[in-house]
């Protein structure tokens, strides 16, 4: 779905983005108030310095004059600044009270940053998705030489955008699982840091309905720049019919149907660009020192149980992977024992992976 | 050594004795121009060295996609791009300048304190080349940004080995910087020569008393907070860990209570120096000595009750916002007092545009840019949008680079003359200084465009609406970084012999009338004001002198 809207940052700007919401605008119009003033003050400064430079040069036997101060002067350029800058404080200061407001709002999700993804969380109707780079950027940009052209929105697509209603003032309380992130879409005005352990508060109201994309400001990491962030937003009745369906998927349990070996294979990809790339690389090589290689690896192409539940119980450097269910389980046990230079021979089911508790 | 002592003893009466013989010369030195010459080569040497990270960055930048590197090494590349240069080239260039300008421009014999001088040297060596050393370590070197902000650089899946390298190389340089501040404190009050008042000091020499106290007041502070950072990885503290009741946040407000003041290190002895050279070749006093004595205080004094401006997206309650946003426009005051004091010397003088004074102007200007951007980024609000995009790139190059750097080439084409009685040759310094400005320009001003336009910093990859500018700002990147070559060609050339031509005491037309260094012999000889001076320039001060 989120592949086929909006191509709203087909064409680049020089100037900041006005944005979709009030306090955006608002943003933007201090941005070009402070913009103008620092043009006129550089615009007064520099002329006379170029018309000194260009007149006061001994080479047109221009002589020195011996002054070196003037109190009366000096005590005006200090005087001016200083007017200007309280004239400046005035409206920042209404805008930033106005941004630190989060009362009455209408809804809350909770975004949390994770290496190297979003999670969100509708905290009012129990909708929860992670949000991650799309397949074809993921692919581009791990491979050298790849055409960034070839790919829509290439870095600033996800598989699952987040989506909200137009008109309603949405809470967001923003955490971190690992380390810090910083959640900024500029269409809204704003960037917020989710700090691990400490929860955050931001808010934004959208005029218009549209597509909004926008990227991880904190250095997160090796793949700090690949966690973009797609907003959605919609009129209320297509939100409505977006929560009801998004409801409904989340609540169905998961196939665990057979698969051909070829469908195990290219879904466990997805499983594995998901999940393991960030750290693994996509050749399955790690990082010399930090990564662990899975490509002859003994754990992952050691007895299918092991790897399973390693998987499951993570380590101190790799997260638990419990929120796979038992499709996707089989799905990249397959993957990764038969590809990535890895050769085990055998092909999982879901069947066999698929724990009591996995389809909830 | 104690033979060299009983020399010396023997000919008791022979003052003038010259330096070691061989290499051991630059080892055991305790001589401040030799110090200062070892501080300025090590410091050309790191500047090129971050130089080629640099290049490296702008080269992955150049295309959207992936090109030369991994995405870790190219945090890597920026992390010690930046830390190379802060603690490699800038800092270091300017301790160099110190030792060589401020005993001729006091009219004192040597350093307070020789023996620690040569001693804080070594050390920043041992910090530079530990830190260095990760560079070829098993997972690499430090790849957190120069910030080292927890929980990432304590990870074990980002940083493998580097950490504890790179923290116990933060306590050398750090120990290095303050004992080089200490000798700078203790020149400056106990050396100067007796007929020299405090308010007649050169500008370089107030601006560098002040660095140094900002020296010692924060350099500590960082050594505590990366101190944290390695109990907190090898100790099992928790003082950054919200799980063991501590507060990542609580770092970025310690990193940057010593990192705002950091950056006014590498920017108050600059206006230093541009307040040194602009009247020589304006033929004109300083304008506002007073005042720019004042302003530099001033912009000291805020520099310690601003840090959190780093940090508005941090999640502070909205009075600290508000108090950060005021305090931080403040600093615009005592800047601009800084810009138009500088404006007014020029006024009415009898200019003439040889190298030093191309790239004092050149500073001028752009520095302002950069203090426009800095002004606009303190309107909070505003900064939502700015913060961690380039336009901060574009920001704090546009200070350093343009202003710092170029004010560094500037004192080298303003002093080698002095120091090594040849004459730099001009024509290749104009077109270094040409080449320069454009590409640096072209380098930086892009990144502004790049950042309102929505391109995070510290990204590897970057999304294909922003490839033009990038592809203009890495080719500036390329130009300016081999300009930088000339500079280097010149400085040895200088060295060897130059243009040929003899200088004169003054080097510069009237420049006795500005600083006592000028009225020594060219080259200054080894050893200069056994005797200190009688009488001191007072043109550049009150009246009431």
């Amino acid at each position: 779905m989120a592949l086929g809207l909006g191509t709203a940052h087909a064409d680049y700007t020089l100037n900041l983005m006005k944005g979709v919401t009030k306090v955006s605008n608002d943003i933007y119009d201090l941005h070009m108030l402070i913009l103008w003033i620092c043009v006129f003050i550089g615009v007064v400064v520099f002329g006379a310095m170029f018309y000194s430079i260009f007149h006061h040069r001994k080479s047109k036997g221009h002589v020195a004059a011996q002054f070196h101060e003037n109190t009366t002067v000096e005590i005006i350029w200090t005087i001016i600044p200083t007017l200007i800058l309280v004239a400046m404080a005035i409206p920042a200061t209404k805008t930033l009270l106005e941004l630190s407001d989060v009362e009455k709002s209408d809804m809350t999700i909770q975004v949390t940053g994770r290496q190297w993804y979003w999670d969100y969380k509708y905290l009012d109707n129990d909708i929860h998705f992670e949000s991650h780079l799309d397949e074809a950027s993921e692919r581009v940009h791990r491979t050298v030489g790849a055409d960034p052209r070839s790919v829509p929105n290439y870095l600033l697509n996800v598989d699952k955008p987040l989506v909200i209603p137009v008109h309603k003032k949405v809470r967001f309380v923003l955490t971190s699982t690992d380390v810090i992130h910083s959640w900024w879409v500029p269409d809204l005005g704003w960037k917020k840091d989710a700090n691990p352990g400490f929860i955050n508060e931001a808010w934004t109201l959208v005029d218009k309905p549209g597509t909004y994309r926008g990227q991880c400001t904190e250095l997160c990491g090796r793949d700090h720049g690949f966690m973009p962030i797609v907003v959605i937003a919609m009129e209320q009745a297509d939100y409505d019919a977006w929560v009801k369906r998004t409801s409904e998927q989340q609540k169905q349990k998961p196939d665990l149907s057979d698969q051909s070996r070829q469908q195990l294979m290219a879904h466990g990809e997805s499983v594995y660009l998901k999940n393991c790339v960030g750290c693994h690389q996509i050749d399955g090589a790690g990082v010399p020192g930090l990564i662990p290689a899975l490509t002859g690896s003994a754990i992952a192409t050691g007895k299918w149980e092991s790897l399973d539940g390693f998987l499951r119980a993570g380590t101190s450097k790799m997260p638990k992977f419990e929120k796979l269910n038992g499709k996707e389980f089989a799905e990249l046990m397959t993957y990764v024992r038969n590809n990535l230079g890895n050769k085990v021979g055998d092909e999982l089911q879901p069947k066999q992976t698929a724990l009591p508790d996995d389809d909830e | 050594m104690s033979a060299a002592v009983d020399e010396h003893d023997h000919h008791d009466d022979h003052h003038d004795h010259g330096p070691e013989k061989g290499l051991l010369r630059w080892i055991i030195t305790t001589n401040h121009k030799d110090i200062g010459t070892l501080y300025l080569l090590f410091a050309l040497t790191m500047f090129f060295v971050g130089g080629s990270m640099a290049m490296v960055i702008r080269a992955e930048l150049f295309e959207p996609g992936l090109q030369f590197v991994d995405p870790a090494f190219f945090n890597s590349m920026t992390t010690m791009h930046a830390l190379v240069m802060v603690f490699g080239a800038v800092m270091p260039a300017f301790v160099g300048l110190a030792n060589w300008q401020i005993p001729l421009m006091i009219g004192a014999a040597d350093m307070a304190l020789p023996r620690m001088n040569n001693m804080s040297f070594w050390m920043l060596v041992a910090g530079v080349l530990l830190l260095a050393s990760t560079l070829f370590m098993e997972g690499g070197a430090p790849n957190g940004g120069w910030t080292l902000y927890p929980p990432l650089v304590l990870q074990p899946i980002t940083v493998g080995k580097a950490l504890p390298f790179a923290v116990f190389s933060v306590h050398l340089l750090g120990i290095s910087s303050i004992m080089g501040a200490i000798n700078i404190i203790a020149t400056i009050f106990n050396m100067r020569a007796p007929a020299m008042k405090l308010m007649d000091m050169p500008l370089f020499v107030w601006t560098w008393l002040i660095t140094a106290f900002l020296l010692i007041a924060v350099m500590p502070v960082f050594a505590g907070a990366v101190t944290m950072l390695l109990t907190d990885k090898f100790f099992h503290t928790s003082f950054f860990n919200a799980a063991g009741g501590g507060d990542p946040v609580l770092y970025e407000h310690i990193f940057w209570f010593f990192g705002h003041p950091e950056v006014y290190i590498m920017i108050l002895p600059t206006f230093g120096v541009a307040s040194t050279i602009i009247p020589v070749f304006a033929r004109k006093p300083l304008f506002g000595y007073a005042s720019m004595v004042w302003a530099t205080a001033s912009i000291a004094f805020l520099s310690f009750i601003v840090w959190a401006h780093h940090m508005f997206t941090v999640g502070m309650p909205i009075a600290g916002e508000l108090y950060f946003m005021y305090a931080t426009m403040l600093i615009a005051v005592p800047t601009g007092v800084k810009v138009f004091n500088w404006t007014a010397t020029m006024w009415k003088g009898a200019m003439t545009f040889e190298t030093p004074m191309l790239f004092s102007i050149a500073f001028v200007v752009l520095f302002t840019m950069g203090g426009f951007t800095g002004l606009m980024m303190a309107i909070a609000p505003a900064d939502f949008q700015y913060h961690d995009t380039y336009f901060i790139v574009a920001h704090f190059h546009y200070t350093l680079v343009p202003a710092s750097v170029f004010i560094l080439m500037a004192a080298g084409y303003f002093w080698l003359p002095k120091w090594t009685g040849h004459m730099y040759n001009e024509k290749i310094g104009q077109l270094h200084f040409w080449l320069s400005t454009i590409s640096v320009n072209i380098l930086f001003f892009p990144q502004h465009f790049l950042g309102l336009a929505g391109m995070p910093r510290r990204i590897p990859d970057y999304a294909v609406q922003f490839a033009d500018w990038n592809m203009i700002s890495s080719v500036g990147g390329f130009i300016f970084g081999a300009s930088q070559l000339l500079f280097l060609y010149i400085v040895i050339d200088t060295i060897r012999g130059g243009t040929g031509e003899k200088v004169s005491d003054e080097v510069w037309e009237d420049a006795a009338k500005h600083g006592l260094e000028w009225t020594l012999p060219s080259p200054t000889p080894y050893h200069t004001w056994t005797t200190p001076p009688t009488s001191v320039p007072t043109e550049h001060v009150l009246d009431s002198h």
